[in-house]
């Protein structure tokens, strides 16, 4: 949590990774922007907030979660694979992390409500319910589109006690839930404090969000270690769609140029297809939701409505840090099509008895093509658990009779 | 002499600025509603670039928005819409306001130029910090005469307002309340506490009120502190109910009804 060392791939004191990044924010969200940039290392670098945060963690979330040799998919791809097992957080995702470090956030900038965007719902469901645990109102915005798709979340999220509000601008989905938030923002700027999903968003959210994430790739080294007696795996591969998981499964390989970082995005029927959410392969450099960085637009520079057959990666950005690692070379991004996820979700079902979300199997969808070799340690970031997801599943099944 | 300096110079009181959308309602509309202001009376006219995620803007504007962009229009065509109005008596102040991503993709300088090219005088970019200005556009601004107008509101420090009211040279938008464009402001006493405190700081630019300006005792209120105010919303809502044939009549209302007193000023 305390990394500081300067790296091109981390954050400058302006809020700048190379040239994405920064604080591109209408007046009206930059004294809360502001407030959270001046206050955001003094209060999480605070050892009480260090304490509550790394409890909460422990007793709530059921940290630090396994890392586990998936041995009869390695010996189906061909190497050693090791699953850091996020699915097993509470509330099903590593989203908890983040939501976990910013209600503390909220709660010592005195806020009284918190407001979020949610796409497969997963991140809806993780502010829902830090905001049951510590008694702060939840507006959670998500697009009309997304509700009917993503119906089990917004009764979760209802349970929890969260107004759950359907985004009804643009195209309906993730990011209009985001425009929508950012709107609930700036007409409530004093009492309400804004949990942003991943590490996108104006300077200092990307930032703040991956060094909640960091604890994934701090506990790995230390299992890794453990298990294997050598600290840096080989690859660490991770999906993004903003990109938060994988900024956490990144965070503390970023400067250590043995290890290649792999992160998939998704391809959706084909990247050349016209329904894709390969933000890398079809975007180029612009500004999103507070941050300059890679996205899907047209030639006007209007952004693009991306599609995945996952919810959690149908964004048609990237967080800036990402950008940076793509725009760098730090690391490889892979665009794997809904076809290979499913094949992958399936693999990992019936080889290893866990199903994944399908976001992380775009993760998983990567092992056979990255040249890993027997000896290699692979670790993938198993994001999040695939209950959400059964209603596709189910519609493929026949495809994968047993 | 830049337009807004000139009519800064001339008029200190009630000036009313009207927003509309580019392309909106039809693709075709901007000149035809851009002279039928200027016709009504209007001081200044703000021009918005569509944008697909307008954050800073309420439904009206958004769906307006989206209206335009599904008609077709882009910062290209506007250019072309807008090539010639300066020889054509278009002389009210003309200001584009816009997200910032369509003009980098459209390149910040040869946006500049194109501004200068078709008589654009001032340029609102919300979303464009203020040290990227100062780096990186205030230079190409200042080349291409366009002034530059920042945004304050209730939430800004005097600090922060003293440093924008440094750099801006257009005017000051003072946002009326915490929310989004078309939100219901009550012009009520916090609202008066604010302009009347903003203008005790003796800023040097003019200040202009906006977000939830929609008639005559909503402008007259506003403009008791400050040099004017702008309306946004409201106008596209007329434009949004109004057919084609009866419109030019409708802005001539329009203007009246918001300035009855000193709109032949």
């Amino acid at each position: 949590m305390t990394l500081t060392a300067p790296s091109p791939y981390r954050v400058d004191a302006a809020g700048y990774y190379g040239t994405f990044g920064g604080a591109y924010v209408p007046e009206m969200l930059y004294p809360n922007v502001e407030e959270l940039r001046d206050n955001y290392l003094r209060i999480t670098e605070d050892p009480e907030f260090q304490r509550q945060f790394t409890q909460l963690l422990t007793d709530y979330v059921g940290r630090p979660t396994p890392l586990f040799l998936a041995q009869r998919l390695s010996q189906e791809i061909g190497t050693t694979i090791y699953l850091k097992r996020e699915d097993l957080c509470h509330t099903g995702a590593h989203k908890i992390n983040n939501t976990i470090g910013q209600i503390l956030v909220a709660q010592r900038l005195g806020k009284k409500r918190i407001v979020a965007e949610t796409g497969a719902g997963q991140h809806g469901v993780a502010t829902a319910t830090v905001c049951a645990l510590m008694g702060l109102e939840c507006i959670v915005y998500m697009g009309e589109i997304d509700m009917e798709r993503q119906k089990p979340n917004v009764d979760r999220m209802r349970m929890l006690g969260a107004k759950v509000v359907p985004a009804r601008s643009g195209s309906k989905t993730l990011k209009d839930a985001t425009n929508e938030a950012m709107r609930h923002w700036i007409s409530n700027p004093t009492d309400t404090h804004y949990i942003i999903g991943s590490v996108v968003g104006p300077h200092p959210y990307p930032d703040m969000v991956a060094r909640f994430q960091s604890v994934i790739s701090a506990e790995t080294i230390s299992q890794l270690l453990q298990q294997t007696g050598r600290a840096t795996p080989d690859f660490v591969l991770a999906c993004v769609g903003g990109g938060s998981n994988a900024a956490g499964a990144f965070y503390h390989y970023l400067d250590e140029p043995s290890v290649r970082l792999i992160a998939a995005e998704a391809a959706g029927q084909g990247v050349n297809t016209g329904h894709s959410a390969a933000t890398t392969a079809l975007g180029k450099p612009g500004i999103l939701h507070g941050a300059s960085t890679i996205l899907m637009q047209t030639e006007d520079g209007q952004v693009t409505e991306p599609y995945s057959i996952s919810a959690g990666l149908d964004y048609p950005g990237i967080g800036p840090q990402h950008a940076q690692l793509f725009a760098t070379g730090r690391a490889e991004f892979m665009a794997i099509t809904d076809k290979a996820a499913l094949d992958a979700a399936f693999q990992l079902s019936r080889l290893e008895g866990i199903i994944p979300a399908l976001e992380t199997a775009h993760a998983l969808a990567c092992l056979p093509l990255i040249g890993a070799k027997k000896d290699d340690v692979v670790v993938v970031c198993l994001s999040g658990r695939g209950d959400k997801d059964l209603a596709t599943y189910t519609k493929h099944l026949d495809e994968y009779a047993a | 002499m830049n337009r807004l300096t000139h009519l800064f110079q001339r008029k200190t009181s009630d000036v009313l600025n009207v927003y509309f959308t580019a392309g909106f309602p039809q693709l075709n509309d901007t000149v035809p509603i851009l002279k039928a202001l200027q016709d009504a009376g209007a001081d200044l006219v703000e021009i918005g670039m569509p944008y697909s995620d307008p954050v800073a803007d309420g439904e009206t504007i958004q769906r307006s928005n989206q209206q335009a962009l599904d008609n077709g229009m882009t910062v290209a065509t506007l250019f072309e819409q807008l090539q010639g109005i300066r020889q054509q008596g278009i002389t009210v102040p003309i200001l584009l306001m816009g997200y910032l991503n369509p003009v980098v993709q459209f390149g910040v300088e040869k946006f500049c130029q194109q501004c200068q090219a078709v008589g654009v005088d001032g340029l609102i970019l919300p979303d464009l910090p203020l040290e990227v200005y100062e780096r990186e556009y205030r230079p190409l601004f200042a080349q291409y005469g366009l002034q530059v107008v920042f945004l304050v509101t209730p939430q800004t420090s005097a600090a922060r307002v003293r440093q924008l009211d440094a750099l801006a040279d257009g005017f000051i938008y003072l946002v009326a309340a915490a929310g989004t464009t078309g939100a219901q402001t009550d012009m009520n006493a916090d609202v008066d506490a604010y302009l009347s405190r903003t203008r005790a700081l003796g800023l040097r630019n003019p200040t202009l009120v906006g977000f939830g300006i929609s008639d005559a005792a909503s402008f007259a209120a506003a403009s008791r502190h400050t040099t004017g105010a702008i309306i946004g919303s409201a106008f596209i809502r007329l434009l949004q109910n109004t057919p084609a044939a009866g419109r030019d009549a409708a802005i001539r209302e329009f203007v009246a009804g918001i300035r009855p007193v000193t709109s032949l000023a």
